[in-house]
């Protein structure tokens, strides 16, 4: 299905603090962006950057302070759109006297499903999450990545359209990781829209078609993970052994080691001159590999420029 | 796991102790309150109106609760031999303010708030304030006026009262019918012993209450002494007019044949002639006290 | 509206499971040990005490379980935050509101009609044949379970705009004013002056007036209660709440969750 899936316009959320509720916080600031159908975006930001609120606010958890968002071309203040959306919420807590089976089938009341239906797909979720051993205990007894493919189940049960996932793999082994990993490429595959926050970026960057980055409640950026870190290579990372004190070589000045063990970076181009003079010095080579500018300094960047403008104003006193 | 059966063995030996120990130190306490303790009363008593609002909606319930308090009260007392009754009027007052239908209560009250001391408070003038309440909120109950008459006949001595609350209570076609005969007779003649015996015949046959019971029997037994007593002076009169000279004992009307064997009083006492040969109750029997106070005016 | 009673049988399973009706076994014994010992204590007013005793457990018990439960049937999904994930559902809060109230409402009735069973094998222990003025007691226990869900309606407004705790002040605070509000309109005090007196006497109309639902003194003597209040104090009832839970509605349609 062509265009977009989700599109969030202007949208800002502001929070009064403090003494008699004068004071603002702003904790999302017009945020405008899209996400396509049968794409899987990814959220990314530091925690408290306002990628919940956002999500809260697409979900109507909470309330605009000003600008507008659709999804599937209905208002968000349409409650008959969350038909066709799945929603897992952060930290899911469920309610913990019924048996995963149970809520599920509470869950599923909620749509327009005839009953056989109901009890199909039921048991057909908590077959795709690998819960059907535990369907009949009590959610009490349950473990957090338990709860999280609960949280799933309930999340796409009624084969939703769009899927929005907040902070998915928070508090899991790495084994549940990937499962939910797997989940969210499987949904992928069946051409859904796939929302999810993480601060997580190696998740974001092998899941993502794009990204989204959010700092301080404002867009930092969107675009393919590839694109914001662009794409070109910063050089190759060589690992050498070098035994005894032979002779110094220019090469040896700039790299760093652990006993004797070695690290040096060099240019793209100047490969093969530094493999030269390596293997003259007698070094065994260990590995060779391009190294790739990461999502992560991006991010980092990203996180200490936002600072040193806050801080700049926090100076100024404004 | 032998250590924890142990250690399970243990917690329990020494939770008995300990509760053998809180025992015997409660025992300790409420003997040492009792001491310093002076009056036996303490009623949470208040203002009916505030025990009212604290009641909320609950009032018959506490009503309840203050009428059963206002029995112990009273039997406690009366068991004791203790003659102080404030605290009768009081319990009896929320009671009846927190519950104005609580008829029970009217009955007991009007009965014990009347009665001269030791066996009530001795405050007529109170039972015919409760009554006239409960008359109020309750006024097609027709035994208010009968107890009403009751308390204006034997506590008060107002004969006419009394004949106008019987003859008021007899309006209602439920009373009993002897009311009013007996009003009419009451407005005649004003006090009379078989009127006096009449009306707590009513009660100790008709009343479902014990106390109420047992302090008609007591009132019967005294009358049936005193005409016992009328009688053997009735006696003695006519030995004196026979022989001349008044009897000094019960055995000389006997010898003459006037009396059939030495009469004795309801507890099983030999009556005697005491001073100016009239007829005096044993000096043993348990009716003696009685008698002196209730001729006590 | 099927979202309501959806709602509505999953806060009554809640109930159940959470071990409310519990309260019941409580019930039971006191109604046992009050049959047995009222024979013995009082005198003459065995069936009054047994009836006003059932009735005021009934009312307390009732009230305790519409207060703290009424207030955490909100208060508890925000903290706990498992209403996130049902609101994303198409529901409307309305209707989750709605469907709370009827939960607990139905759980009380339950919980209720259980207690009027033992009320009347207590009675009948105490009084042989149960005569017709005994079935009175059904109108007393059903104007109760009018003032309960009354009190349900605000217990839960409250839990929408404050803690649980000032929720459950606020309403106990409430019930005890709504009981006086009659005599606050009744007042008669010469040092109160006219215009004083006016607002007395309205905001004792805007006080939801407890005292209304409360027939235990005639009920407890084996009088009945005429029809028409018992009509009179439905309606009273239904209109009262309807406006409490839409003003719940409305502020916790504007709420932002944490």
């Amino acid at each position: 299905m062509p265009g977009a899936a989700i599109e969030i316009e202007k949208l800002s959320k502001e929070y009064p603090y403090g003494f008699l509720h004068l004071k603002k916080k702003r904790s999302l600031e017009d945020l405008s962006m899209q996400v396509q159908s049968d794409e899987v975006f990814g959220f990314l930001g530091p925690n408290g950057a306002g990628k919940s609120t956002t999500i809260k606010l697409l979900m109507r958890l909470i309330f605009p302070s000003s600008g507008t968002a659709r999804i599937l071309g209905k208002s968000i203040e349409d409650v008959s759109m969350h038909q066709d959306i799945g929603y897992l919420p952060e930290q899911p807590y469920f309610y913990d006297y019924l048996t995963a089976t149970e809520l599920l089938e509470y869950f599923a009341r909620f749509h327009k499903l005839s009953e056989t239906d109901r009890h199909e797909r039921v048991q057909k979720m908590l077959k795709k999450v690998g819960l059907e051993t535990a369907k009949k205990i009590q959610l009490r007894k349950y473990s957090k990545g338990m709860l999280q493919r609960v949280g799933l189940a309930q999340a796409i049960l009624h084969d939703p359209q769009v899927v929005v996932l907040d902070e998915p793999m928070s508090g899991l082994d790495p084994l549940g990781r990937r499962e939910v990993r797997d989940i969210i490429l499987e949904l992928k595959k069946e051409g859904r829209t796939v929302l999810f926050s993480t601060h997580i970026l190696s998740d974001a960057e092998m899941l993502c078609d794009r990204v989204g980055v959010i700092v301080g409640g404002k867009l930092r950026g969107v675009g393919t993970p590839g694109e914001m870190v662009g794409m070109e290579s910063q050089g190759m990372e060589v690992f050498f052994e070098l035994h005894g004190s032979g002779q110094a070589f220019p090469l040896l000045s700039r790299a760093t080691n652990t006993g004797e063990r070695y690290r040096v970076e060099v240019a793209e181009a100047e490969l093969y001159a530094a493999l030269d003079e390596l293997k003259s010095a007698g070094a065994r080579i260990l590995s060779v590999t391009q190294l790739k500018p990461t999502l992560e300094e991006f991010f980092m960047n990203l996180v200490d420029a936002d600072r040193a403008q806050a801080n700049a104003v926090d100076v100024s006193g404004k | 796991m032998k250590t924890r059966a142990a250690g399970a063995w243990l917690l329990s030996m020494l939770l008995v102790a300990g509760f053998m120990g809180v025992w015997q130190l409660q025992m300790k306490i409420d003997a040492q309150q009792k001491a310093t303790r002076v009056e036996l009363d303490e009623l949470a008593i208040g203002s009916p109106k505030v025990i009212k609002a604290m009641s909320l909606e609950y009032t018959p319930l506490v009503a309840a609760m203050y009428w059963t308090r206002a029995v112990q009260y009273y039997g406690e007392k009366h068991r004791l031999r203790l003659s102080n009754l404030d605290l009768l009027w009081p319990s009896l007052d929320i009671a009846t303010t927190l519950d104005p239908q609580l008829l029970p209560a009217y009955h007991f009250g009007s009965t014990f708030l009347g009665e001269k001391a030791p066996a009530g408070a001795g405050r007529p003038d109170l039972a015919v304030a409760l009554l006239e309440r409960g008359l109020k909120a309750n006024p097609d109950e027709w035994r208010m006026y009968y107890d009403l008459g009751y308390v204006y006949y034997f506590d008060m001595h107002d004969y006419k009262k009394a004949s106008e609350a019987f003859a008021e209570g007899a309006k209602n076609p439920k009373a009993y019918i002897w009311m009013r005969v007996l009003a009419a007779k009451i407005a005649g003649e004003g006090e009379s012993p078989e009127t006096s015996y009449f009306l707590w015949q009513q009660v100790y046959n008709t009343t479902t209450d014990e106390l109420i019971r047992q302090n008609a029997q007591n009132h019967l037994v005294l009358m049936k002494a005193q005409l016992d007593m009328k009688e053997i002076d009735r006696v003695a009169d006519e030995y004196e007019k026979q022989t001349g000279h008044r009897a000094t004992r019960i055995s000389e009307l006997v010898q003459a044949g006037l009396l059939k064997g030495a009469p004795r009083d309801p507890d099983g006492y030999p009556y005697v002639l005491g001073e100016g040969g009239k007829a005096e109750l044993h000096l043993d029997s348990p009716l003696l006290e009685k008698m002196i106070l209730e001729n006590r005016k | 509206m099927k979202n309501v009673w959806v709602v509505a049988t999953n806060t009554f399973r809640e109930a159940v499971r959470d071990r409310v009706l519990y309260n019941l076994v409580f019930f039971a014994l006191l109604m046992m040990g009050a049959a047995i010992l009222v024979g013995q204590i009082s005198i003459g007013i065995e069936q009054s005490v047994i009836v006003s005793l059932g009735l005021t457990a009934i009312s307390v018990i009732g009230i305790f379980i519409a207060v703290f439960i009424g207030v955490g049937l909100v208060s508890k999904e925000m903290d706990k935050r498992t209403l996130y994930a049902l609101l994303a559902k198409p529901v409307e809060r309305w209707q989750f509101l709605l469907g709370k109230f009827a939960g607990l409402v139905v759980t009380l009735t339950v919980n209720t009609a259980a207690m009027t069973v033992g009320l009347y094998l207590a009675l009948s222990m105490v009084k042989h044949p149960l005569t017709r003025s005994d079935w009175y007691l059904v109108v007393a226990v059903y104007l109760i379970l009018l003032k309960l869900a009354l009190i349900v309606a605000l217990a839960m407004l409250f839990s929408c705009f404050t803690s649980p705790f000032l929720a459950i002040l606020f309403t106990v605070g409430l019930y005890i004013a709504g009981l006086f509000a009659q005599e606050l309109r009744t007042m008669r005090a010469v040092t109160i002056a006219p215009s004083t007196m006016r607002m007395f006497r309205g905001i004792s109309y805007l006080l939801p007036n407890f005292e209304n639902f409360n027939v235990m003194g005639a009920v407890a003597h084996g009088r009945g209660v005429p029809g028409m209040l018992v009509l009179q104090n439905t309606g009273y009832a239904v209109l009262y709440g309807a406006m409490v839970m839409a003003l719940a509605a409305m502020i916790f349609s504007r709420k932002n969750l944490k």
